[in-house]
């Protein structure tokens, strides 16, 4: 690892004022940036580590919302009352990610603004509609915040602040994991609530994307055999040495039909 | 050069280091204590596992200066001063749940953790889901799985001592 600054500033206006120097890199859990960095994928020249700001931190729920601060730790999403209650879905997918060293660390906004094609949150994230407030006092759609592998609608120094859940009437998730590096294959979250009927795809392709046809039959008849039937189209989808794009197309459907079963 | 101050098996330490110094380093680089053990570059290896403020954590993973105002336990920070071993510990000699070693300071330090925040005991199935942060490329992990269930039950108090392994 090259040698960089490391600050810790107590308030928000502090982080965005040393991360105004383009080369200075937030630090939330560490728990992706720390491994890149020790291989020397990155050089930032400071990183800011914003385990220090209390603005960051903290869950609760707003009327019918679920408000959850960018700094929240998985483990501590998981074993929370609050999300337990107002999205069960999302508190079992934050106790299944990583392993308990990793949830002990990382953070949801930490791995929101990374989006990294492999991660969960963003499926989470994409189907329930969240909201994505920043630093800049922007609040950004779910979705217009998600560009592509690794890409967010965030800007250069513009930090996470929190993320806001609408609640819905049901929600579930389900995974295929790379049995060696545990990282997502094809993971599908369904919801149904305020904002319809929403279907999102993570690990399949190159970025989170909402799976339309699902979306319809779901609408239509919220069951599993709904979208047993319905076959995603390869094109475009992830082939790597651990599965073809077709395999990984032949598993969104068996993950949707199990996040159906999922939320019940 | 930044000083890092925190605790290590409750003796409080203070260190200079660089931003980049990990808190693995700082552990068995500077402080001598090399029970903690890096098997990989990648975070997933599970053998650096020592515990910040009571949680178990990838000492690989975390900069020295993060743990600035911490407690940090390392497996050297376990047993009694007179040398009796935690119970975790013991159930890992008794169940034979080590063959090389390499891993069991990490498989030890989240083993605690673990039995910690499940009060009301595992099961099998979700001990071996609870390591999943922990690699053992030696014992298939049978008497791993067997060691942390027996300790559990004196962790929690349910027994006195452990039961003793099938011979």
């Amino acid at each position: 690892m090259y040698d960089f600054a490391y600050h810790k500033p107590a308030t928000l206006s502090e982080a965005v004022a040393l991360l105004a120097d383009p080369d200075a890199r937030p630090l939330s859990g560490g728990q992706t940036i720390l491994p890149a960095l020790k291989h020397r994928l990155d050089r930032p020249s400071a990183l800011v580590d914003l385990s220090g700001i209390a603005e960051l931190c903290g869950i609760r729920r707003e009327g019918d919302r679920l408000v959850i601060g960018a700094m929240s730790r998985h483990g501590e999403i998981e074993g929370d009352a609050t999300v337990k209650a107002a999205i069960p879905a999302l508190a079992r997918m934050a106790g299944n990610l990583g392993d308990t060293q990793v949830r002990n660390r990382g953070t949801m906004g930490g791995s929101l603004a990374n989006n990294d094609p492999a991660a969960d949150y963003p499926s989470a994230a994409l189907a329930l509609a969240a909201t994505f407030v920043t630093s800049a006092g922007r609040r950004i759609g779910a979705d217009d915040f998600f560009q592509g592998m690794f890409a967010t609608a965030l800007e250069p120094g513009e930090l996470l602040t929190s993320i806001e859940f609408p609640i819905p009437e049901k929600a579930g998730y389900a995974k295929m994991r790379n049995p060696a590096s545990r990282y997502v294959m094809a993971g599908v979250f369904v919801a149904r609530g305020p904002e319809g009927v929403r279907v999102a795809v993570n690990g399949a392709g190159p970025g989170v994307f909402r799976q339309a046809e699902m979306e319809a039959a779901l609408a239509a008849d919220w069951s599993p055999e709904a979208v047993a039937g319905i076959r995603q189209d390869p094109d475009g989808l992830n082939g790597d040495i651990h599965g073809s794009a077709e395999y990984r197309a032949h598993l969104v459907t068996v993950m949707a039909r199990r996040a159906v079963l999922d939320a019940g | 050069m930044p000083t890092v101050n925190l605790t290590v098996n409750g003796q409080p330490r203070s260190v200079e280091v660089e931003g980049r110094t990990l808190l693995v380093e700082l552990l068995r680089e500077r402080l001598r204590l090399t029970g903690t053990h890096v098997g990989c570059d990648t975070s997933q290896c599970g053998a650096c596992v020592v515990h910040l403020d009571g949680e178990s954590v990838k000492s690989c993973t975390l900069l020295a200066v993060q743990a600035e105002g911490g407690a940090v336990t390392t497996i050297e920070g376990l047993a009694a001063a007179d040398g009796t071993l935690h119970p975790m510990q013991e159930a890992f000699r008794e169940y034979h749940a080590l063959q090389c070693g390499f891993c069991t300071p990490g498989m030890v330090m989240s083993a605690i953790d673990l039995v910690k925040k499940h009060p009301d005991g595992m099961s099998e199935h979700e001990i071996r889901d609870g390591l999943e942060g922990n690699l053992c490329r030696c014992t298939g992990y049978h008497n791993i799985v067997k060691a942390i269930a027996a300790a559990q039950e004196v962790i929690h108090g349910r027994r006195a001592t452990l039961m003793p392994a099938e011979a």
